[in-house]
């Protein structure tokens, strides 16, 4: 199988205060990935250092064979931030404008858009299932609402791996498990590779194929269909742990709909 | 014709003012929504000290008002770079020097037209500073409109901005130097002590009526110009100064808006 993302015997540290210790991963294309671990870990640091945010001391990143300080094709990469749901809710953008953003570098500089790039917004909308909303404020939606049209923003570019840190924070359970479903669905019906960092343990079980345990003694890697045990996770975390898994036979992956 | 269009003095004042009108928001709506407005603060005070500079030295003060505001521009760019978590350390550090120069070079000033730059003012617009107005106010215009979209997703998510392949650096860069220039060419009719006002104001009241965000752009420039114009009239039959007029005027529609639009 083809990695999409290979993370070989990464170390970084901030001003000395080393956070990962000579890690080593690597992501197969087509999978979903979580990534758990307590508070102050190291998700959203390597997540950066995937991205190019940051830079590693030590060892090698590649994103699609290409060492990430090469890499060229960003608009191939879909993030959301830890912090998109704390924007400026007052920012006075329709949600058709935001996701036209990511159009943008596509359609290139001094360019008006086209009805062609007007069509992609409405297909990625639709998607998520927030086609009805083009019209509304960003500000004025749920946080729910908000994270899938972040998420509607990412999918109109085409991007072939998705990265997603902690992107159900701060939204209510069924919102929640809507997004797991989306990120669930747009990996088995349009092959995005999709890596998501999280504290829901029992959801990510449920959604992803493979886990990434960053702790205190590196990093592990398991499979989710070889069943986490209570112990493992608890020992990753530091304390007990119960891995409760929000039921999901809601999720039928009905094509054009939302779960 | 109304009696006002035939002075050509008031003839320039309208075109200027107009002009300013329609780039004063547009600079204003990335500067509120982004929460940079103090830079527009930063840069006025030091183009105080340009105008200044210019009426001591006996050199064009818009003219010297662009050279100083420019190089300050410059320098905010420069030392927020140095120090990138506290962007506000060089916002200050611009903005006192600016005060500084400004209160020195002001003892040099032999006649009492610095004043009139405080607050603006309808007096004589030289032709120099007519084409230098109208010549820098196209290109800012032409600027914005080019990049109104890299602009607008910069404003909202600069870290995606950048990942979606916007050159952010460079556009940012842009951004900072028709600020500079936008602050300058105002100093002569709305006065330095108001532009920042003129840069939020307008914004404000836009954003309580505005559906989106190229209505809200579109709004913020109709308010801004409108005020600008009605602040001159008033002006010139009643001799208020015409910054402070203006701000005055869209002071009260910012309170009326917020008291008619409230959005729900
Ligand atoms: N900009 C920074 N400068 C210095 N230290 C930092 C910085 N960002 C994070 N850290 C430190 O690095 C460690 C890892 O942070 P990181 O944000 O990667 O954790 P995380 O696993 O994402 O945590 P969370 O679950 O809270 O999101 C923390 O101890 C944090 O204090
Ligand atoms: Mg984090």
């Amino acid at each position: 199988m083809d990695n999409i993302i290979e993370v070989l015997d990464v170390g970084f540290a901030y001003n000395g205060n080393q956070i990962l210790n000579k890690i080593s991963f690597n992501i197969p294309k087509g999978t979903f990935t979580g990534v758990i671990g307590p508070n102050g870990s190291g998700k959203s640091t390597l997540v950066k250092l995937l991205l190019d945010i940051l830079s590693p001391n030590e060892g090698k990143i590649k994103i699609m064979g290409m060492d990430v300080k090469k890499f060229k094709e960003w608009n191939k990469i879909g993030y959301i931030s830890q912090k998109v749901n704390t924007f400026n809710g007052a920012f006075p953008a329709t949600v058709e404008e935001i996701v036209r953003a990511n159009l943008y570098s596509k359609i290139g500089l001094f360019k008006r858009p086209r009805k062609f790039h007007k069509s992609l917004v409405d297909e990625a909308l639709d998607k998520v299932g927030m086609l009805p909303y083009k019209k509304n404020l960003i500000g004025k939606l749920s946080g729910g609402q908000q994270q899938r049209v972040f998420i509607a923003r990412v999918l109109v570019s085409e991007p072939e791996i998705l990265i997603l840190d902690e992107p159900t924070v701060g939204i209510d359970a069924k919102s929640e498990e809507a997004v797991y479903c989306l990120l669930a669905r747009l990996n088995k019906e349009l092959g995005i590779t999709i890596m998501m960092v999280t504290h829901d343990i029992g959801a990510v079980t449920v959604h992803a194929d493979r886990l990434l345990c960053l702790g205190d003694k590196g990093l592990m890697i398991h499979n989710t269909d070889s069943n986490l045990s209570r112990e493992q996770v608890s020992e990753i975390y530091g304390y007990h742990i119960n891995l409760h898994s929000h039921a999901c036979d809601k999720c039928k992956w009905k094509a054009g709909g939302t779960c | 014709m109304l009696e006002i269009f035939q002075y050509p003095f008031m003839q320039r004042a309208f075109i200027v003012g107009i002009l300013i009108g329609v780039i004063i928001p547009l600079i204003g709506m990335i500067m509120v929504l982004k929460r940079l407005s103090m830079i527009g603060d930063a840069l006025s005070h030091t183009a105080l000290a340009g105008v200044a500079a210019g009426l001591a030295f006996n050199i064009n003060p818009i003219f010297a008002a662009i050279i100083f505001s420019v190089f300050s521009a410059l320098g905010i760019e420069k030392i927020r770079k140095a120090i990138p978590k506290y962007g506000e350390i060089a916002i200050a550090v611009v903005m006192s020097t600016g005060i500084g120069l400004a209160a020195i070079l002001s003892d040099y000033v032999k006649n009492a037209n610095f004043h009139s730059f405080l607050f603006g003012s309808i007096v004589v617009i030289t032709n120099f500073e007519l084409i230098l107005v109208v010549g820098l106010s196209f290109i800012v215009l032409l600027t914005l409109s080019l990049l109104y979209k890299e602009l607008f997703y910069i404003t909202f998510d600069e870290e995606s901005a950048r990942l979606a392949g916007i050159p952010v650096a460079i556009i940012r860069f842009i951004f900072t130097l028709l600020t500079a220039i936008t602050v300058s060419v105002s100093s002569r009719i709305v006065g330095t002590l108001v532009i920042s006002s003129m840069i939020v104001l307008p914004v404000a009241t836009a954003m309580q009526i505005g559906k989106s965000y190229w209505q809200t752009t579109v709004l913020s420039v109709i308010i801004s110009v409108t005020t600008i114009v009605l602040g001159l009239f008033i002006s010139f039959y009643s001799d208020f100064k015409p910054g402070g007029t203006i701000v005055i005027i869209n002071v009260i529609c910012l309170i009326i808006s917020l008291i008619r639009f409230k959005k729900q």
